[in-house]
């Protein structure tokens, strides 16, 4: 209970203070909707491929704009040395890593959902039609992008180049999620509910998840103290 | 049992070695101010002491627990480079989001009586970032003894303090050392650390080239540590 409430209140101050701020989510935002709509030119809308490139065109927007996002997850407590005092604080390095995760999750979720709807109006693609099966994809997938992204972003906090740093260490471990949610999004996107074909993509993003999520909270305190 | 506990500590940057086989301890209720040049390694042995960084070797106790266990961190206050207070939030939301990490009972009755001890309850909403300097640091100062600790560890604490500030500080360390607390504090600012101080440690290219009682001989002239077993 404890550990829950110490979660919520790290939470709570992301995302309180990206609120106010919005440095991260206008970035993100606007990233992923110039692209959205510069592909939308460079495709036609009508054409049947275009239905089938679009799911990975999808998630390779929200891997990218969401790496924008979890940048600054850790690098907000630079500015006045604030992640000194949330290390000493009595909070366990999990509680404080689970809090920015979950922060940075209720923000790439509006990213993405804002991104949808534009991505529907611009591709001509009807994304509502499996709309329960696809916010599972986008469940498990989102959180895939935030605990990676997020454990990286304390590991590159103190790096110079970390905005550079943190894409190019994320996306190869990200290849497994990435490629489980393009593959299930695609037949969703058609309006085709997840069938025996795709179904075996499912335990890949959720043993991805529990086997990333485990590893991430089990080290995140040798990461914030060395 | 010490208070504070430091025990053949080395601690290395690659390969230089920034802390050299340390050894010092701090009773309950002193005050032991930690002094040396640039570079001697202050800030470092603060910062293991703190919990932030690991010695690369040694032990360190804070009432005779390490200082990354829970309870010791409860019981450590902190003052460091950094004001360690969010700019875009408030004054009393930046007080009452410390009193909840800490666990403290009513958060936002706690934070309301920091920010009077401090001089801050007029501007309680106000947002850091429209803060002055001294502001900033009597909040700083006021995050760092909200919850009560024991052990206060301090890190130039009177460097670029306003005058308001300082008094505060001063204030507020006095009252802690009567009542019990235990303060050990890196600085250069030598007359202010004196008065307060009850022990004196000169570090030395990451040795300790003096550990013992203050003495008149050190108020009455502030570099006569440094003269006498420092660099000159």
């Amino acid at each position: 209970m404890e550990f829950a409430r110490q979660v919520l209140v790290i939470a709570a101050k992301d995302l309180r203070a990206e609120l106010r701020t919005k440095e991260a989510l206008n970035a993100s935002a606007a990233f992923a909707l110039v692209i959205l709509l510069l592909f939308s030119f460079a495709f036609d809308p009508d054409a049947e491929t275009t239905r089938e490139i679009a799911s990975g065109l999808l998630w390779i927007v929200f891997a990218f704009a969401g790496t924008l996002l979890l940048n600054r997850s850790f690098a907000r407590e630079l500015p006045n040395d604030c992640l000194d005092a949330l290390v000493a604080a009595p909070v366990p390095g999990a509680a404080l890593f689970l809090g920015k995760v979950l922060a940075n999750y209720v923000l790439l979720i509006a990213i993405e959902m804002l991104s949808l709807v534009v991505f529907g109006i611009f591709y001509n693609v009807r994304w509502t039609v499996q709309f329960g099966q696809l916010m599972f994809v986008l469940v498990l997938g989102t959180w895939a992008l935030t605990i990676m992204g997020t454990i990286f972003s304390a590991l590159t906090v103190n790096i110079r180049l970390r905005e550079v740093m943190l894409p190019i260490l994320i996306y190869p471990f990200l290849v497994p999620a990435l490629m489980s949610a393009m593959q299930l999004t695609v037949g969703l996107m058609a309006g085709k509910p997840i069938g025996p074909e795709t179904a075996n993509w499912v335990p890949m993003l959720i043993g991805f998840n529990v086997i990333y999520t485990a590893v991430s909270v089990f080290l995140v305190e040798t990461v914030l103290v060395g | 049992m010490h208070a504070v506990a430091v025990d053949g500590v080395w601690k290395y940057y690659g390969d230089f070695p920034a802390l050299r086989d340390i050894r010092l301890e701090s009773e309950p209720g002193s005050c032991l101010a930690l002094i040396g040049r640039n570079g001697a390694g202050k800030t470092t042995l603060l910062r293991i002491l703190a919990g932030f960084n690991r010695p690369g070797k040694g032990t360190v106790r804070i009432q005779g627990r390490e200082p990354r266990e829970t309870e010791t961190r409860r019981n450590i206050g902190f003052i460091g480079h950094g004001i360690a207070v969010y700019d875009e939030l408030s004054a009393m939301e930046n007080l009452t989001l410390y009193a909840k990490l800490y666990g403290l009972d009513d958060p936002k009755r706690v934070a309301m009586h920091w920010l009077e001890q401090t001089g801050l309850e007029r501007v309680r909403d106000g947002l850091v970032r429209e803060f002055s300097r001294g502001m900033r640091q009597r909040l700083a100062v006021a995050r760092s003894f909200l919850h009560n600790p024991s052990v206060l560890l301090l890190d130039e604490p009177f460097t670029a303090l306003d005058d308001r500030a300082i008094a505060v500080l001063q204030r507020l360390l006095r009252e802690g050392l009567a009542a019990g607390k235990t303060i050990v504090m890196s600085t250069h600012q030598l007359r202010e650390a004196l008065e307060l101080a009850s022990h004196v440690a000169l570090l030395n290219r990451g040795q300790v080239a003096f550990h013992g009682l203050r003495t008149p001989e050190m108020v009455a002239d502030p570099g006569w540590v440094y003269a006498r077993y420092g660099e000159g």
